[in-house]
C-alpha cells in the first residue's frame, strides 16, 4: 500500500457559485504547472473537491512541495489506495493504514465511509462499524469518539479503496488566473519579490518589469532578476519579464535635474514605463514592494508624487510590514538567498547623500520639464529596446 | 576572435596542444595509474613524464613535485602541512600582509589554532622590506611565506634575498613562497632562492584548471592533509588528476620553450599599453609592478566595476582591482597596502596579459578606454 492519490481541498473558492467552475480550472491549471516535473498527474474534479492521481512513480516529498505552492489549495490530504476485494480485505486495509500513518496509538477516532461504488456490499455506517471494529481490535490503545474525534478516518470506495486522514496545510488564497493580471515592479531586492508572490496568492496572473542599466549594472545583477522571477514563478506561473535598459534615461535625469530628487524622478519614470508595458499585457493595476517610510523614497510624501506618475492602481502588498516581516515572508518563499547576492542595482547606483524625504508634487514636476527636450525620445527608445523574456517556475 | 581577453591575472586560454593530449588521456588512455594492468601502467607514464617536465623547469628533481587540484591546495597543503609538522617546537609564521586569499585564510586558522603570524607591511611599491623581516624573525620561527609576484599589481618580492636572510638566521626556518602568478612568466628557482616549498596553478600557464602542484624540498618537515590511498607518496591521497597532470605538464613545456621570447611579447604589450594609457588618458595612476604581465591602473573618477562592465560591452575582458561593490565591500589589501586612498583603489583595474594578446589589443583597449572614461567621469556617485 502506498500514497498515490492526494485530495485536494479548496476554501475561498468553494463559495464562488457560478463561476465555481472557472475556479476549479485554474486551480487544476496550476496544480498541473507545479506537479509537471514531479510526475504525470490526473486531476479529477468531484463534488466539491480534486483529486491528483499519479499515473507514474514520484517522490512523496517532491508533490507535497509542490502543491504548497498552489495557491486556493487549503489542504493536501495523502491517500491511501489498496485493492477494492471483500470486506475482509477492506477491514485489513484500514488497520494497516493506521499502523502506517501514526506512530502512536492512543488516539480517539471516528470511521467515516463513501460508498461511492454502490456495487460493494453493506451501508455506509455498516461499513464505518466494520472499521471502527478492525481498527480497535488492532489497536485496542484507540478509542472511538464519533463527536469531537482527534482523528477523521475516512475510507472512500470507489474502482480501488481510498483511505485518509491527515490533511496538510495548503497556502490558501486563490488560482492564479482568477482575478487578472498586474505588472510587477521587480528590482533585485527582498521586497518586490515578496510583492509579486503576496499579490498572485489572491489569483493575480504576473508579468514583471526589471530596469537594466549596463554598464552600472552587471549580467550577474539581471541573471538575478530572472533567478528571482523564476521563484515567484512558482507561485505565480509563468511571468512575462520585460528587460528595460534604464542607463539614458537615468543619466539625463542625473545631469539635468537636481540630485536629491534624482531617486524620486527615476521612481516615477519607472512607473510610467511599467504603465507601458502593463497596458500592453492587459494588466490591471502595478505592483511594488514599497513599506512605508524604509527609504526616502518610501514616505509618504513620495509615495504620493509617485503615484501621480499613473493612472493604474499601484498595489503595495508589502505596505504595512516591517522589513523583518518581509525577510521572513522572502525566506519562506525561497527568494531570500538570491535578493541578498551583492550585485548592483540600478536603484543604487547614482544615490544621493541626502535625497528628499518630503518631495513636493509641484516641485518634482518642475525639475522634470527640465528633461523636456530628451524625456520623449528616450522613453521611447527604452520602449523599442525591450527584451522580452518567458520566465518559467521549472526551467 | 574580436574579443580581447585582457585577464590572464584570472585564468588563461589553454593551449590547443593541452587539450588534444588531455582528449586523447580522456578518450583513450584514460586508466587508473594506481591499476596493475598496462591501462593503469600507460596512465601512470604520462604522470611521470608531466612530473619530469614541470622538475626540469624549477630545476630541482621529479620526487620533489606533489600534484594538488590547483593553487589555493598547494598553499594550503604548504601552510597547514608544515604547521601540523612543525607546531610542537614552533609557534610562529611570517608573512606579507599582500598574500593571496589562499595563504591568507589558512594563517588565519592557524591563527585560532595558537600559532602567531606577523604580517610584514609593503612599500608602494608593493614590496616587503629585508630589514622588517630580519627584524621579525624569532627562535621560534616555523615558517616564511612570501609570494613571488603578487596577483593584483604584479610586484615581484625579492625572493632570492629573502631565503638567503631567513636560512642566514636559521637553516630550519621553512621557506615557502606563492608562485601562482609567477610561474610560467619567470625563472622559478627553488634551489637557489633556498625554498623549501613552492607552489604553482596549471590554468595560469594555458593549462586546466583544477590541477596544481607543490614542490617540496626533499627532506622538509611536513604532513600531509589529505588522507587516503597515499597517492603522491602519501603527501596528497587521491586518484591522481591525470587529464590535469598531463595538460599542466604539456602547457609548462610549451610555455617554458623559448621562453625568453615569449616573456618578452606579454612584456612588450604590457608596456606599450602602460606608456601610451599614462600618456593619453587624464587623471590616472600606475600601480604596476615589475612582472611582465601584470598592469594595475587607477582611474580615479569612475568606479572600477563600472568601467569593467563598460568594457565588456567592448568585448574587452579585464579585472577589477579589488573586488568591491556598495553591498559588500571587500577592499584589496594589497591596493591598501601600497597606501591607495578610497578614490584609487576603488577605481583600480587589472590588465593581464598572455602570449595570446597583441600591441594591437593593447592600442584597441587604450582607444576604447579614452573614448569611455570622459563619459563615465561625467556621472560620478556624488
Amino acid at each position: 500500500m502506498e500514497y498515490k492519490v492526494f485530495l485536494i481541498k479548496y476554501a475561498e473558492i468553494g463559495v464562488k457559485g457560478k463561476n465555481r467552475h472557472l475556479f476549479e480550472d485554474a486551480l487544476v491549471r496550476q496544480m498541473n504547472y507545479a506537479l509537471e516535473p514531479v510526475g504525470d498527474f490526473r486531476m479529477r474534479k468531484e463534488s466539491g473537491r480534486i483529486f491528483a492521481e499519479a499515473e507514474s512513480d514520484f517522490d512523496f516529498d517532491e508533490a507535497v512541495e509542490a502543491l504548497k505552492t498552489v495557491f486556493g489549495i487549503s489542504g493536501i490530504c495523502p491517500i491511501m489506495v489498496g485493492e477494492k476485494t471483500d470486506l475482509k480485505d477492506l477491514r485489513r486495509l484500514a488497520a494497516e493504514y493506521v499502523g502506517q500513518e501514526y506512530e502512536k496509538k492512543d488516539f480517539s477516532f471516528k470511521a467515516f465511509v463513501r460508498r461511492a461504488d454502490k456495487r460493494f456490499p453493506g451501508t455506509s455506517a455498516e461499513l464505518a462499524a466494520e472499521i471502527g471494529e478492525a481498527v480497535l481490535m488492532e489497536y485496542p490503545d484507540l478509542t472511538v469518539d464519533v463527536h469531537n474525534p482527534q482523528v477523521k478516518l475516512t475510507v472512500e470506495i470507489r474502482d480501488h479503496i481510498y483511505i485518509y486522514s491527515r490533511e496538510i496545510p495548503g497556502p490558501g488564497g486563490m488560482p492564479v488566473g482568477t482575478n487578472g493580471r498586474a505588472m510587477l515592479l521587480l528590482s533585485g531586492g527582498i521586497d518586490s519579490p515578496v510583492a509579486g508572490y503576496m499579490i498572485a496568492k489572491r489569483g493575480v496572473s504576473i508579468d514583471a518589469v526589471y530596469f537594466h542599466a549596463p554598464p552600472y549594472t552587471s549580467e550577474r545583477a539581471k541573471q538575478k532578476v530572472v533567478d528571482l522571477a523564476s521563484q515567484v514563478a512558482h507561485y505565480s506561473g509563468p511571468i512575462n519579464l520585460h528587460i528595460i535598459n534604464f542607463t539614458d534615461i537615468q543619466l539625463a535625469i542625473y545631469e539635468k535635474c537636481p540630485h536629491d530628487e534624482l531617486t524620486i524622478i527615476m521612481r516615477r519614470y519607472m512607473m510610467k514605463l511599467a504603465e507601458h508595458f502593463a497596458v500592453e499585457q492587459n494588466c490591471l493595476g502595478l505592483i511594488t514592494g514599497e513599506s512605508i517610510g524604509q527609504v526616502a523614497s518610501q514616505t509618504m510624501q513620495s509615495l504620493f508624487v509617485t503615484d501621480h506618475a499613473t493612472g493604474m492602481p499601484v498595489y503595495r502588498p508589502c505596505i504595512g510590514l516591517d522589513k523583518n516581516e518581509i525577510i521572513a515572508i522572502s525566506e519562506k518563499i525561497g527568494t531570500y538567498e538570491t535578493s541578498v547576492l551583492p550585485y548592483e542595482d540600478c536603484c543604487t547606483i547614482f544615490v544621493a547623500k541626502h535625497p528628499v524625504t518630503k518631495p513636493r508634487l509641484n516641485v518634482i514636476e518642475r525639475s522634470e520639464k527640465k528633461l523636456k527636450d530628451c524625456i520623449d525620445d528616450l522613453m521611447r527608445e527604452a520602449i523599442e529596446t525591450v527584451e522580452v523574456v518567458k520566465i518559467h517556475a521549472h526551467q | 576572435m574580436s574579443e580581447i581577453y585582457f585577464d590572464n591575472g584570472a585564468t588563461t586560454r589553454p593551449f590547443p596542444e593541452v587539450r588534444a593530449i588531455m582528449a586523447q588521456v580522456l578518450d583513450e588512455d584514460y586508466g587508473n595509474p594506481s591499476s596493475m594492468h598496462k591501462k593503469g601502467f600507460q596512465a601512470e607514464r604520462y604522470v611521470t613524464g608531466a612530473r619530469e617536465i614541470i622538475a626540469r623547469s624549477l630545476k630541482v628533481s621529479p620526487k620533489e613535485i606533489f600534484f594538488t587540484s590547483g593553487g589555493t591546495e598547494a598553499n594550503n597543503l604548504a601552510l597547514l602541512g608544515s604547521a601540523l609538522a612543525g607546531r610542537r617546537q614552533r609557534k610562529h609564521i611570517i608573512t606579507s600582509c599582500i598574500e593571496h586569499a589562499s595563504v591568507y585564510n589558512p594563517l588565519s586558522f592557524l591563527e585560532d589554532e595558537g600559532f602567531e603570524v606577523t604580517y610584514l607591511p609593503v612599500n608602494e611599491k608593493g614590496l616587503i622590506s629585508l630589514e622588517d623581516l630580519q627584524a621579525a624573525l624569532r627562535e621560534d620561527t616555523l615558517l616564511v611565506s612570501v609570494m613571488c609576484v603578487n596577483n593584483e599589481i604584479g610586484a615581484v618580492e625579492p625572493v632570492e634575498e629573502i631565503g638567503r636572510l631567513v636560512k642566514a638566521f636559521d637553516p630550519a626556518i621553512l621557506f615557502h613562497t606563492d608562485c601562482i602568478q609567477a610561474y610560467g612568466k619567470m625563472d622559478c628557482r627553488p634551489k637557489a632562492w633556498k625554498a623549501d616549498l613552492l607552489s604553482v596553478s596549471g590554468h595560469k600557464i594555458h593549462g586546466p584548471k583544477g590541477i596544481g602542484f607543490l614542490y617540496i624540498k626533499e627532506g622538509t618537515r611536513i604532513k600531509p592533509v589529505l588522507w587516503g590511498g597515499n597517492q603522491e607518496k602519501g603527501m596528497r591521497s587521491g586518484t591522481e588528476n591525470v587529464p590535469g597532470i598531463v595538460g599542466m605538464g604539456k602547457a609548462a613545456q610549451i610555455i617554458y620553450q623559448d621562453h625568453e621570447e615569449k616573456v618578452a611579447s606579454i612584456r612588450k604589450v604590457k608596456d606599450h599599453f602602460i606608456s601610451r594609457v599614462m600618456k593619453e588618458v587624464d587623471q590616472v595612476r600606475d600601480n604596476s609592478g615589475q612582472a611582465p604581465h601584470v598592469a594595475s591602473i587607477s582611474f580615479p573618477g569612475v568606479r572600477s566595476e563600472v568601467l569593467l562592465h563598460a568594457l565588456e560591452d567592448k568585448d574587452i575582458f579585464v579585472s577589477a582591482g579589488s573586488a568591491c561593490s556598495s553591498n559588500k565591500p571587500a577592499v584589496s589589501g594589497t591596493l591598501k597596502g601600497i597606501g591607495l586612498t578610497k578614490d584609487y583603489y576603488e577605481s583600480t583595474l587589472r590588465f593581464s596579459f598572455s602570449v595570446y594578446n597583441t600591441v594591437e589589443e593593447a592600442d584597441l583597449c587604450v582607444e576604447a578606454l579614452k573614448e569611455l572614461l570622459p563619459v563615465l567621469r561625467r556621472f560620478r556617485r556624488r
